[in-house]
């Protein structure tokens, strides 16, 4: 009873200080770096720094490879996660942790790992070559592929945990009126576990827009085919660093109201 | 027991302390403690064994290294990076560096660098000359032209008047052996110090000396330094005794 009310009422628990200050120290954490970029920031250069055919095409080909990752992360990353919530079967630890390993894996390793696969000498890059003539290093398919390895694991986590804390009587209760597998899963467990499924991609294309390790290391770095915002910021850095400013705050500001705005709309939470 | 112990200890330490500094002379009681250098990454096998000599040579000394980029040094060099000595894999950086006063004295050429191509090992594809880089087919990979090995490697290709389609440009020369390495890239264009130190599974294909472009590396003492005659005697020793072993791993003398 007394819970309910509190909420309706908007009343806040009191909150202990040391936790207050405790919290304002990870905040401030996260945000003096912030504060740095935009105290460094060259206001008058930026317009011309964001015209720049380079920063435009970097921007590009980072949303183009982002949001492809994030396509195939739900495709294939929605039913592992379905797969590692609703089944038991021996091994399901072993292949929740080699789904979340790249989360964990320092993103250059998991390059090098993606050449021995698929690079031209790889498992199966050869054969992908000769079969189907499909070449995946030093194209952007090759840099969509870097980043959904490494940011798929963000949504097949988050999916997860919604399926797992479901309620699923739901599912149950479609079942017993006669719908099928495939009509439950679409007209109950994945509208149910919608919230789960928007947080997980968004994650999951924040993380793909800000790969660096994977793609430099797999995909190489070509502007127009792989070199997405991250690299250009990197090799800015080396020589103008107020364009790589520049280009961090682009990303910054690129990400943080995509994250901002989608929490408000889907996850209702503001 | 205790304390006699610590009594023993202590006159110990005071009579060796009197038996050895009143002997030692001057310059090597100078001539110890800690260095630190900031030396680019192409110089990390050559520069970690001529320390090893060097400590040998001078004991009681200790090298310490950073490497990295030289453009990523002098950086961390003025953002206030505390360290003895600068060896850069290009003028333009250690320009940079003197420019910004970071730099005590004048810096001196200790070895220079040329480039070479680099392929698989057993050469695959016959690659002989940089022309061969033009073919279609050929995956070849370059630094990127704001790395010191990206801006010969396009200079080099100028001067030879061929025009290269890289499928890729890599951040650093280090990147380009390895995409090579890994059979990635069938060519790539890097000094011949990596050739050399990427051990058998690449190989290197001379560029012939009027198209080639010569890399110098200059080192000089930082003007913060804390141990400036070590720092120094560190620069005398590449210029003199470390020499062989700076052209063991590929350097020319300066």
């Amino acid at each position: 009873m007394a819970l309910p009310a509190h909420k309706a009422a908007g009343v806040r628990p009191a909150a202990p200080v040391a936790l207050l200050v405790l919290a304002g120290i990870g905040a401030a954490f996260f945000l003096i770096p912030l504060i740095g970029l935009v105290l460094r920031t060259p206001w008058t250069a930026i317009w011309d720094q964001l015209r720049s055919p380079e920063v435009l095409t970097a921007l590009r080909l980072s949303l183009l490879a982002s949001l492809s990752a994030t396509a195939i992360a739900l495709v294939v990353g929605v039913p592992l996660a379905w797969t590692l919530a609703r089944l038991t079967f021996p091994g399901r630890a072993v292949l929740r942790a080699v789904t979340v390993l790249p989360m964990v894996l320092p993103p250059v390793v998991g390059g090098v790992a993606l050449l021995l696969a698929f690079g031209r000498r790889g498992l199966l890059g050869g054969w992908l070559a000769t079969t189907f003539g499909v070449h995946l290093p030093f194209t952007t398919a090759g840099a969509i592929l870097a980043e959904t390895f490494v940011a798929m694991p963000f949504l097949v986590i988050t999916v997860e945990a919604g399926l797992r804390s479901m309620d699923s009587r739901f599912e149950d209760a479609a079942r017993t009126l006669g719908a099928s597998r495939w009509t439950v899963l679409w007209r109950v467990t994945l509208p149910l576990v919608r919230p789960s499924l928007v947080a997980g991609a968004v994650l999951c294309w924040a993380r793909a827009l800000g790969e660096f390790g994977a793609t430099i290391t797999f995909a190489g770095n070509f502007p127009g085919r792989t070199q997405t915002m991250p690299l250009a910021v990197y090799l800015a850095l080396e020589t103008n660093p107020d364009a790589a400013i520049v280009l961090s705050l682009v990303l910054l500001a690129v990400s943080l109201a995509v994250l901002i705005g989608l929490r408000d709309r889907w996850l209702g939470s503001s | 027991m205790r304390w006699r112990a610590v009594v023993a200890l202590v006159v110990l330490a005071l009579s060796s302390a009197c038996g050895t500094s009143p002997p030692a002379s001057s310059s090597s009681s100078a001539l110890n403690g800690t260095i630190t250098v900031f030396a680019a990454s192409s110089l990390t096998s050559a520069y970690t064994a001529i320390a090893k000599d060097f400590q040998q040579a001078y004991p009681g000394s200790m090298v310490k290294f950073s490497f990295g980029g030289s453009s990523t040094l002098v950086a961390q060099i003025q953002q206030g990076a505390i360290g003895d000595v600068l060896a850069s894999a290009d003028q333009p950086n250690m320009q940079k560096a003197v420019d910004s006063g970071l730099v005590a004295g004048s810096p001196s050429i200790f070895a220079h660098n040329r480039l070479e191509i680099v392929v698989a090992a057993g050469n695959p594809k016959h690659i002989a000359t940089l022309s061969d880089l033009a073919h279609s087919g050929l995956v070849v990979v370059l630094c990127a032209p704001v790395v010191p090995c990206g801006r010969y490697a396009i200079e080099a290709l100028q001067k030879a008047g061929v025009s290269v389609n890289p499928a890729s440009q890599e951040t650093d020369v280090k990147a380009v052996v390895s995409k090579v390495a890994l059979g990635e890239a069938d060519a790539g264009i890097v000094y011949v110090t990596d050739v050399k130190a990427a051990g058998a599974s690449v190989q290197g294909v001379d560029i012939p000396p009027g198209v080639n472009v010569v890399a110098d590396y200059p080192v000089a003492v930082l003007k913060d330094s804390q141990n400036v005659p070590l720092a120094k005697a560190f620069i005398s020793y590449l210029l003199g005794a470390g020499q062989p072993t700076l052209h063991r791993y590929g350097f020319a003398g300066p």
